[in-house]
């Protein structure tokens, strides 16, 4: 049972092995991936561009925009003369948001006056400019505590805040999103690259009817599968470890829990993405088609359904449903839990039975598939 | 008993076309047993079923005989396949390739085995070289040794001399009677007759149908024909003449026909006369011993009619 296995894995090891450019591309196309997409992906709001167009100009609305300046999400860019460059600035993306201050700004304030001040925000990206809004209304608040304190203390008197919320955050500290996106990120390169190489390495076979020998042997599809999927779980192994040592250099990722826990983890996942290949494999009839199917499966799934950017918790019920069939959503769970919050095994025990789970399901399927193929 | 496999009443049908039509014959021990016919005749897919690639509609392969020697499902070793299709890895080489048909197929000791088919198969100098590198002739020297590694006792070629050249098909031909003396049972199909010539028993195919089986001479003998064979110049209308006032059929082979009688037939200086007397240049003209192709053409045509 077992030295058949192996003979078809070192077989399959040699023929890796000798395709040196094919080599080089399985180990250098996932770590450029991870610094590519973790450079880019990342809702940190910071140097929002903004523009002024400050009717008053007074002390008071110099002290309040300098505050918003100050803060590293902001960077005052424009000062607007006219009512009309606001429309051009905004048309054409040079700003961001604009802040219309208007006439008798500091005498209204002084006399104890309601002040209105416009904002205007680029509203096209609605996550930014949520996050905008937000920002621009904490700084005005800070703002209003700041002048109320101010007025109480010339009338003698001290300014009170009754309650105070003291937030703290834990496991992302800096609320950093990128480190929030690299587990997610790291399932997805690793799916991507798993299910291409195993589905087109299995039709590779048929394409060139070698299949035929091993049809011929003794040889189960069981065992077929098996020594299919050893070595490039081996080899995925390896690219693992290369895309989280390159996320520790790049982006500070850490592992806070065991490395015997990720590993575990890891496997689990990349059986279940292994198995997902060869199901692929023995449906497609060329590479090519392989190729697309796979890139389809592992790739969207990953993106949308998975938790990697947006929350599963926030969609429609039957949404969260499809979300199960893709097994980055646990593997993803389980990678937060282990690079994040350094929980233990007991915490995502569910996440590795599904893998596990999921993995025999399309092992099964497919041995079934390739013995009935075997005799049509 | 001599039977090494016997193949009964096999029908297979591919949507509408009768791939397969019922098809029976026994395939005796240590001979080379020839399936001949056409491109389309079948051959391949009754290869492919009797390899246990592809399931008969209906029917059935019997190895009784190995069988009871081997014991019951150890078939897989005891029979061997050469596709037409190359159907190795291009990527490993000569000794990677044996290796593995060895592995999978149990063989532990296969070192000294393997030495003796590359020196056999005149591969040894090759067999670090990958075989996508090898030409047509060794890379099926490279099969056959892939296949010999676990000494089947039956083993099915499909046309494995199809796009081999002359020198390489000749050695390979050297090679297989070589094999006979290790008790091996070879079967090959062919559509090229005279390389049919050489086998020890033949089955003719046609539109997946058996038209004819027995030894070569057999198989002449049975169609109780006489051929005349005639060289000459311009082909076309000697076919047209003779056609007409012959009462025989024609055959055309490039710069000559054949004339085929059953029973009677016309003296050769008469016929020589015939087609003089109509500006045919006759450069030879005589009698001559039936070939399997000269059968063949004649069974698929009445086979038609």
């Amino acid at each position: 049972m077992f030295t058949r296995i192996i003979s078809i894995s070192v077989k399959e090891f040699r023929q890796i092995f000798r395709d040196k450019r094919s080599l080089l591309i399985i180990f250098l196309l996932p770590v450029s991936l991870l610094a590519l997409f973790g450079y880019a992906i990342s809702i940190d709001v910071e140097n929002i561009k903004l523009g002024v167009f400050d009717k008053d100009n007074s002390e008071t609305s110099r002290k309040y925009l300098s505050s918003l300046d100050a803060s590293s999400y902001f960077t005052i860019t424009e000062h607007i003369r006219k009512d009309n460059d606001v429309n051009e600035l905004l048309n054409n993306g040079k700003i961001y948001a604009a802040i219309v201050i208007p006439d008798n700004f500091e005498k209204e304030i002084q006399s104890d006056k309601n002040v209105k001040i416009q904002y205007i925000v680029d509203g096209v990206d609605a996550s930014t400019a949520g996050i905008v809004q937000n920002y621009l209304l904490a700084a005005t608040f800070q703002f209003n505590g700041k002048i109320v304190a101010e007025e109480l203390s010339r009338k003698g008197l001290k300014s009170v805040s009754p309650l105070n919320a003291e937030m703290q955050f834990w496991y992302n500290k800096d609320l950093d999103s990128t480190l929030f996106f690299i587990p997610g990120l790291i399932a997805m390169i690793l799916i991507i690259i798993t299910v291409i190489l195993t589905s087109i390495s299995l039709v590779r076979e048929k394409e060139f009817s070698t299949i035929e020998q091993i049809r011929i042997s003794p040889v189960t599809s069981l065992q077929l599968i098996l020594g299919k999927i050893t070595p490039y779980l081996i080899l995925s192994l390896i690219i693992a470890a290369s895309i989280l040592l390159m996320g520790g250099i790049l982006f500070g990722v850490e592992v806070k829990g065991s490395y015997m826990d990720l590993f575990i983890g890891t496997v689990c996942y990349l059986l279940a993405t292994l198995s997902m290949g060869v199901f692929i494999s023995t449906i497609a009839e060329s590479q090519q088609v392989a190729f697309q199917i796979s890139q389809l499966i592992s790739q969207l799934p990953t993106i949308i359904l998975s938790g990697f950017i947006f929350p599963i918790e926030s969609m429609p019920y039957f949404i969260q449903l499809l979300s199960n069939i893709t097994p980055s959503k646990y593997f993803i769970i389980i990678l937060r839990n282990i690079l994040i919050k350094g929980t233990d095994l007991a915490v995502f025990i569910d996440q590795i039975y599904f893998l596990l789970i999921f993995a025999a399901i399309f092992i099964f399927i497919s041995a079934i598939r390739i013995k009935r193929e075997q005799m049509t | 008993m001599d039977t090494a496999v016997s193949v009964k009443n096999i029908v297979k049908k591919f949507g509408e076309v009768n791939a397969l039509d019922d098809i029976s014959f026994n395939i005796k021990k240590n001979k080379i047993f020839g399936l001949v016919g056409p491109d389309g005749a079948g051959k391949t897919t009754l290869i492919r079923i009797m390899c246990g690639l592809l399931k008969a509609d209906s029917g059935e392969v019997d190895f009784t005989e190995i069988e009871s020697t081997k014991g019951k499902g150890k078939i897989k070793n005891e029979i061997g396949y050469l596709s037409q299709k190359f159907s190795l890895y291009t990527d490993l080489t000569v000794d990677e390739n044996i290796e593995f048909i060895a592995d999978i197929h149990g063989v532990k000791n296969y070192q000294t085995r393997r030495d003796e088919l590359l020196q056999f198969t005149r591969l040894k100098d090759f067999r670090h070289f990958q075989a996508g590198k090898l030409s047509g002739g060794m890379k099926q020297k490279l099969a056959l040794a892939c296949t010999l590694i676990y000494r089947p006792k039956v083993i099915f070629l499909d046309e494995p001399t199809t796009g081999v050249d002359p020198v390489s098909r000749r050695e390979f031909w050297i090679i297989l009677s070589g094999l006979l003396k290790e008790n091996i049972t070879i079967l090959i199909s062919t559509p090229y007759m005279d390389e049919a010539e050489r086998f020890n028993y033949i089955v003719m195919m046609n539109n997946g149908k058996l038209i004819s089986e027995g030894t070569p001479s057999e198989i002449k003998a049975a169609m109780n024909m006489t051929v005349m064979e005639i060289v000459c110049i311009p082909v076309r209308d000697a076919y047209k003449i003779l056609k007409k006032n012959v009462n025989s059929d024609v055959q055309m082979f490039g710069d000559r026909l054949n004339l085929i009688f059953k029973g009677d037939f016309p003296e050769v200086n008469q016929v020589r006369e015939m087609l003089e007397n109509n500006k045919i240049i006759v450069s030879d003209i005589r009698m001559k011993i039936p070939s399997l192709e000269n059968v063949f053409i004649e069974l698929m045509e009445s086979g038609n009619a």
